[in-house]
């Protein structure tokens, strides 16, 4: 997924500082795009996502005289962003987990219950739209502390160490939340393929 | 250790072991546990398979809708950059 990857981009920080508008502009192409994913997958809602993607991007105009380079520039606009979606998840103050029942996963119980083996289904069961949509829906019934480790690490391509740099907690603490969420959404894919294997037997 | 002992200790490395950065040791141990158990087995390819479903999904999904592009530009002052990549190159 190059594609896709958080590219190791080198900005003229000089020409940043400066107020450089080219260069500004290369930034926000260059991130503009996966911050409004995370954001919108974050929030569930585009108005939202939206937000967080201005709000970002005015921050980074604004702070970019603070910007040390000690640490990589991609983690530093992440770390505004995850900031901005967090902090506007908790003014919304919307329900932790997802108003529909059947994704709900008991929080103390981490051990696995399903365990069909789907992984043989064809590409277009596994795919089709509505497994799409299915995906989707399981990410949302991640607690944001999960989640949001998630998107970093699996969807947006972030090292654990840059994880942990963006969230400011330990390499440790990215681990088990992306083990946690992992496990998780396994579960609840588990629980929609096995009955599309059963639906083919 | 019994089995379901092992698999219960073993399930905390799992994650690690599916991204590659486990020790090896632990490495072998959950290669030579899945050869025997079958429930930990289908774990783990499920496991990969759901990493692997949601990579598959999000590739080349980064993009910014152009209303919202177009908005942001305006926001940031920086709408004569506009033109440049009208095509929605919100994709890194
Ligand atoms: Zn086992």
């Amino acid at each position: 997924m190059t594609d896709d990857k958080v590219s190791e981009n080198t900005f003229d920080i000089e020409a940043l500082r400066a107020g450089e508008k080219g260069e500004f502009t290369r930034l926000v192409e260059a991130y503009s795009g996966s911050i409004y994913r995370l954001a919108l997958k974050m929030l569930q809602d585009s108005q939202d996502a939206e937000d967080v993607l201005q709000e970002t991007f005015i921050k980074v105009l604004n702070k970019i005289s603070t910007f040390r380079g000690a640490s990589n520039i991609s983690t530093w606009i992440y770390r505004i962003a995850t900031n901005e979606a967090l902090m506007l998840l908790r003014r919304r103050k919307l329900p932790i987990y997802s108003a529909d029942e059947s994704f709900q996963i008991q929080d103390n119980d981490e051990q696995p219950k399903e365990l069909e083996d789907w992984c043989c289904l064809p590409e277009k069961e596994l795919m089709n739209s509505e497994s799409r949509a299915y995906l989707d829906e399981s990410i949302k019934a991640l607690p944001y502390s999960l989640r949001i480790v998630f998107l970093l690490r699996d969807i947006e391509g972030f090292s654990t160490r840059q994880t942990a740099e963006i969230l400011d907690i330990t390499e440790t603490a990215v681990k088990t939340r992306l083990s946690r969420g992992r496990m998780r959404l396994r579960e609840l894919l588990s629980v929609y393929y096995g009955k599309q294997l059963k639906k083919l037997d | 250790m019994d089995n379901e002992n092992k698999c219960a200790y073993l399930l905390d490395y799992l994650s690690d072991y599916v991204d590659g950065s486990l020790n090896e040791s632990l490495c072998e141990e959950i290669e030579r546990h899945i050869v025997e158990c079958e429930d930990c087995r289908i774990f783990v390819d499920t496991l990969k398979k759901t990493i692997y479903l949601y990579h598959t999904k999000e590739k080349g999904s980064a993009t910014v809708p152009n209303d919202v592009r177009k908005r942001l530009y305006k926001r940031l002052k920086l709408e004569e950059f506009l033109n440049d990549s009208s095509e929605s190159k919100g994709n890194m």
